[in-house]
């Protein structure tokens, strides 16, 4: 069962959620935690794993043999990147715009351009007090973050429950986080930020056909258009975390929640079990 | 014209609510919401749009079924498994048109993709240059670098003396979108390790990109040794430290009713915001005095 957390909205609790799950399952299920929000992770901070493994993340880019190349100009017409240009008698690559779909080099005439990776990002993966952890950093001054999180999905496992920290936003990396999922999360907070940008996190997993339910992080603040609007598009509010200034302060820390305070790990496993009724129903109606 | 680009790292550090205030704080300004994915700004500045445009970007493939044999060469070729059982999916295709260049029998095509909007509005602050990427699109970066045209030229135009751009949360491609060749990123953080750890990282891309950088710490008061660690972070890293706001619930009963906070109330975190707009404006000041 994969689960993942995402939010539209930064800063809602998407990493609270996420390690307190993972921590509050350990004990009764196999867990897996995947950070897949690579431009800012965050979860290692909460449950400092061990790495026992590390991988770095290549984008295959065009590498050109003058000796063969006749400046033809075929691999500049194809690439829909312009990530490689010919001048006269010189090829110029920008291995910064080349996506690494490999259309040059495949399609070149005379077999004059080869590949070599890029390190783009690293996919480091661990232990952590019974949770099997994994996460994947882009490099600084990098752009794309797809391919980095790709490759740290591949520790998705069949068995077990795998939980996936979502970026936030809406766009590419928010689409290749959270595809593959039997559920998302969508943590928000009752202010009209968070309920803007949970519309917008709700049409992204509608249109991934993938079932959502929502955690109302800082339950207090704010105003109750959220509420309402989760009641008008019949979407479960189905765990609510108030604003609580002891929950800030162990946030603050790096102390997971249900750490500092255990009292919460009955809630998480209150959430997956609604989570799993959800998933079930929804397989029900889908044999129907 | 100057451009100040709020950044964070991590997202919800008070991007939005403090670029709604310097909206209000500066004159002769344009307002740039570069968090095309999703966009917040309109909520304080109650914007009238002036102007609608769509925005296309990228292709995407199609394949022709009655022309498909059905040989699997794009599928065995495609770099982001974007085709499944002779079909594309438009999610997962990239656009990179390798599968129309080789399909033996010309099946597949590339067609134009609309992947969002992009609006010009009027806020009683100043023009407003804002987008909506489409739900599950790409090319965020692209709508980025035509949200931040369209400012540059609107600024140009009136001669105004500043473009104030929110930025996206993150280091990837909209955020170098929204950063490279602007005069100065202010970076938004909070008193929290993830903070902390997501400040280095954007810092980092400013860095990377040569771009000066000013730390404003929002919320300082809620872990007071977290926030020292910051400040002498800054200190090593030279990094000026422009700003320490207080947390206050004010901030969000001004959002809630839609409004700047420093219109909203005059209390210490509208008071400190002001402090913090006089330091981001006499740095430009003085560095145009010295060009």
């Amino acid at each position: 069962m994969i689960i993942s957390i995402a939010s539209g909205k930064g800063g809602t609790g998407k990493t609270l959620v996420a390690t307190s799950l993972a921590l509050s399952l350990k004990d009764s299920h196999r867990v897996m935690l995947l950070d897949c929000d690579v431009e800012a992770p965050n979860d290692h901070i909460f449950l400092k794993p061990a790495v026992t493994g590390s991988e770095p993340v290549n984008i295959l880019v065009p590498k050109v043999a003058e000796d063969k190349c006749t400046y033809c100009g075929r691999c500049a017409e194809v690439c829909a990147y312009n990530a490689i240009a010919v001048l006269g008698d010189h090829v110029l690559t920008f291995p910064q715009l080349c996506h690494g779909c490999g259309a040059c080099s495949y399609l070149c005439p005379e077999k004059a351009i080869s590949e070599e990776p890029r390190e783009t990002g690293l996919v480091e993966w661990g232990r952590s007090d019974g949770v099997e952890f994994a996460h994947g950093k882009l490099t600084i001054g990098e752009a794309m973050a797809p391919p980095v999180i790709r490759k740290v999905k591949e520790h998705v496992s069949s068995d077990g429950t795998v939980i996936i920290d979502v970026p936030p936003g809406t766009s590419c990396p928010v689409v290749e986080a959270v595809k593959g999922s039997d559920f998302c999360l969508l943590v928000t907070e009752p202010t009209p930020f968070g309920l803007n940008d949970l519309a917008l996190a709700v049409e992204t997993v509608r249109e991934l056909d993938i079932p959502c339910g929502v955690v109302l992080n800082r339950a207090g603040v704010g105003d109750a258009r959220v509420e309402e609007y989760c009641k008008k598009e019949n979407i479960p509010i189905l765990l609510t975390i108030p604003l609580d200034t002891e929950i800030a302060r162990l946030y603050s820390k790096g102390i997971p929640l249900v750490e500092g305070l255990p009292k919460w790990k009955s809630s998480f496993l209150g959430l997956l079990g609604r989570v799993k009724v959800l998933i079930d129903e929804r397989n029900r109606s889908l044999k129907r | 014209m100057k451009e100040i680009v709020v950044l964070s790292g991590k997202g919800g550090t008070g991007k939005t609510s403090i670029v709604g205030s310097l909206a209000v704080l500066a004159k002769r300004e344009v307002l740039a919401d570069c968090d095309v994915d999703a966009a917040d700004l309109h909520l304080l500045l109650s914007p009238s749009v002036k102007q609608e445009s769509e925005f296309w970007s990228g292709q995407v493939a199609r394949i022709d079924e009655d022309r498909c044999t059905e040989c699997g060469l794009c599928q065995d070729l495609c770099r982001f498994d974007a085709i499944k059982d002779f079909r594309v999916d438009p999610v997962a295709c990239e656009g990179c048109g390798f599968c129309s260049h080789i399909c033996p029998v010309e099946a597949i095509t590339m067609e134009e993709n609309m992947s969002g909007h992009w609006f010009i509005s009027d806020t009683k602050y100043g023009p407003l240059v804002h987008a909506r990427l489409g739900i599950a699109q790409e090319n965020s970066g692209k709508l980025v670098a035509v949200v931040r045209q369209q400012a540059r030229q609107i600024a140009e135009e009136h001669k105004l003396d500043y473009i104030i751009s929110d930025g996206p949360p993150g280091i990837g491609c909209p955020v170098i979108s929204s950063l490279s060749g602007a005069s100065l990123a202010l970076l938004v953080t909070e008193p929290t390790l993830s903070g902390m750890h997501d400040l280095e990282r954007v810092l980092g891309v400013c860095r990377h990109f040569g771009v000066p950088a000013m730390v404003c710490i929002n919320k300082y008061d809620l872990n007071e040794d977290n926030t020292r660690q910051i400040e002498t972070y800054c200190s090593t890293q030279d990094v000026e430290l422009a700003s320490k706001i207080p947390f206050d619930n004010v901030v969000t009963e001004a959002l809630v009713r839609g409004v700047p906070v420093v219109e909203y109330s005059d209390g210490r975190v509208s008071r400190e915001i002001g402090a913090l707009w006089q330091k981001v404006s006499g740095v430009m000041y003085s560095k145009q005095e010295v060009t």
